[in-house]
């Protein structure tokens, strides 16, 4: 164990204030930056594009108007914006992550940098904050312009509720972006090339894209016995197949936004005869049970992020930072 | 307080079982500049870092303006200025904008920023450029901007990793002359670097590292009697009648070497140059050259390698 890290002295938030303010400044003039808000920009566009489209026709016959912007799925573009957004966040998250502490030691600012009055934790906190508002900026602006074409295009105000449940849609993108970031952030400690730490972040993503769909039912299917005998049997293969997927943070994240932007879900899990019963088809949920219902879900996001996060706290701990 | 800025007692460090730093004990005194010389991986750099905190210290201990560095690393690092070897800025700001974020760590009063930074730069002479990206400084001026940065910091002590290597001779001298000017200005120096001629003109005292311990430790002078033997080398060139036999006969003279045509290298117990000139002159010969020869720091290391390999 580093011995600094017992009863060494001073806050470990020395020089978080600055580190913070000159990460945000560099993503916020970045060149890169512009091209990450024009990649999800031109990405969110499209599906929000044809979906208006096609909610013109039906104004007045769904109580929910303004969220179904969110989740139709256009006869054109066949990708609801937030099937988009499960896509794009992580690419974004990871194109402002990547290099975050790696660059460091490319520009031999590192060993510069620590010579100041601040402790590693604050460099990597500021760092990782700096990034992730950077994300809630670049997701707030997107989901504006969403709102604000919803409201041009369908000319109706949307209700408080609907407000409501799209603001939660909104964090809980931010903590699903925070996730990746966290990723490509421990990537960018682990390996000192760039290209090594982008690669990897990367491919972690279609990893869990494209693989890991596939990979638990392959799981699941080993455990399916000859012949399903009971209910119960059932139940549990179900979910055993939901809980492998869950350990993708996109999986969470479109569990969570489907009971927020479908007031009509009323699980997530297997529905089971016995829960339907005395519920009326199609009723939507008060907005209090939809967040109980996502309330896993996002503290599986938030988790995660924090998990990765420390991974990289205590790599970086123990790196030498000579060049 | 004791007039040691750095006190490391028996500092040692450990990779993978590998003794890097060996159990050194160094001193560096107010005000004075110091060199940590060596071959490279000789454990200069490990040395430095576990002075500032940044890297984890096996054993021993060091106190740094009297603080312990591993519990108290931003006190040392608030007081304790640091040039690392091939130092780094960030490209895309200005020399004023990478020090604003430096100020800004440092919790230097707003108010106080623009004025110090401008002072600092002004000492290293990077006034003129101060709002140009870093990008388009040469290695010379990054340098500078390193000593800028500790000059700003108002550091006790600074502590410069082969500030020299790779400049050009005009830039060393520049570089040089501005550590001479942080000594004036009562900051003690701890450079470290493996080119000798450059370090000897500046360093007060000097260790010379190997193999992870220090070999030797003092003025040039002292390492200099200590390897290459005690005594005053003088280089002579004259003509006339016998110079080897007259200076032979000096009394001091301990040993007389003919150093090509007409040449001769002496070496004396004490200066006997005044007495060298006088009795060539009174034995008719012509005196046309009489130098000290300073001891070289080149030749001391060399020197010591050689007999360091072959009692090895």
């Amino acid at each position: 164990m580093p011995r600094s890290l017992g009863g060494r002295e001073g806050s470990p938030f020395t020089g978080i204030g600055p580190v913070y303010m000159k990460e945000l400044a560099d993503h916020l003039s970045s060149v890169r930056m512009l091209v990450l808000t024009l990649f999800i920009i031109v990405f969110g566009a499209f599906p929000v594009a044809s979906s208006l489209q096609q909610l013109r026709t039906t104004i007045g016959s769904d109580a929910y108007l303004f969220l179904r912007i969110f989740t139709i799925e256009p006869e054109q573009v066949p990708i609801p914006f937030v099937q988009a957004l499960n896509f794009v966040i992580p690419l974004m998250a990871i194109g402002l992550g990547f290099d975050l502490v790696n660059s460091e030691f490319n520009r031999r600012t590192l060993s510069r940098v620590l010579s100041q009055p601040l402790y590693r934790d604050a460099l990597l906190l500021g760092k990782f904050l700096a990034g992730l508002t950077t994300l809630a900026v670049a997701l707030a602006a997107l989901w504006l312009i969403v709102f604000g074409a919803g409201l041009l295009l369908l000319g109706l105000p949307p209700r408080g509720v609907e407000v409501a449940r799209a603001l939660g849609f909104l964090v809980v993108a931010v903590a699903y972006g925070g996730v990746w970031l966290a990723v490509a952030m421990f990537f960018s400690v682990v390996f000192r090339s760039t290209a090594t730490s982008a690669l990897s972040a990367l491919g972690l993503w279609l990893f869990f894209f494209i693989l890991w769909p596939l990979i638990a039912q392959a799981i699941t299917r080993a455990f399916v016995p000859p012949e399903i005998t009971s209910l119960d049997q059932y139940i549990g293969l179900q979910e055993l197949a939901l809980a492998l997927q869950r350990l993708s943070p996109g999986t969470l994240f479109s569990e969570a936004v489907l009971a927020l932007l479908n007031p009509e879900t009323r699980t997530l899990g297997p529905m089971l005869p016995s829960q339907m019963r005395g519920a009326i088809m199609g009723a939507p949920l008060p907005l209090g049970q939809s967040l109980l219902l996502i309330w896993p879900q996002v503290t599986g996001l938030i988790a995660g992020m924090i998990v990765v996060f420390s991974a990289s706290y205590v790599i970086f701990q123990r790196e030498e930072v000579r060049a | 307080m004791s007039d040691n800025v750095i006190d490391a007692r028996g500092l040692l460090k450990l990779y993978g079982g590998a003794r890097v730093v060996d159990a050194i004990d160094l001193s560096i005194r107010r005000g004075e500049i110091f060199g940590l010389l060596g071959p490279n991986g000789a454990g200069k750099t490990t040395t430095i870092l576990m002075m500032l905190g940044l890297t984890e210290i096996s054993g021993g201990s060091v106190n740094v303006l009297g603080f312990n560095p591993v519990r108290q690393p931003l006190e040392v690092k608030r007081r304790v200025g640091y040039l690392p070897d091939a130092v780094g800025f960030y490209d895309n700001l200005s020399a004023r904008e990478n020090l604003i974020y430096t100020a800004r760590l440092l919790d230097i009063p707003r108010r106080e920023t623009e004025a110090r930074i401008m002072e600092a730069l002004r000492s290293v002479d990077l006034a003129d450029v101060a709002d140009k990206r870093v990008a388009t400084y040469s290695r010379g001026m990054r340098q500078r901007l390193g000593i800028a940065e500790i000059v700003m910091k108002k550091a006790e002590v600074a502590i410069l990793d082969e500030p020299t290597s790779g400049l050009d001779p005009h830039a060393t001298f520049e570089l040089l002359e501005m550590i001479r000017r942080l000594k004036r200005g009562g900051v003690a120096v701890l450079l470290s670097s493996h080119l000798l001629d450059r370090v000897q003109s500046v360093c007060d005292r000097v260790a010379l590292f190997n193999q992870g311990k220090i070999a030797l430790m003092g003025t040039v002078v002292e390492l200099a009697n200590k390897v290459l033997g005690a005594g005053h080398p003088l280089l002579i060139e004259a003509t006339g009648q016998d110079v080897a036999g007259t200076l032979g006969s000096i009394a001091g003279v301990r040993q007389v070497v003919p150093a090509g045509e007409g040449a001769w290298r002496v070496t004396a117990d004490h200066d006997v140059r005044a007495e060298v000139a006088q009795r060539i002159v009174s034995a008719g010969g012509a005196l046309t050259k009489l130098s000290d020869l300073q001891p070289s720091l080149e030749e001391v290391y060399t020197r010591y390698f050689q007999e360091a390999r072959h009692a090895a």
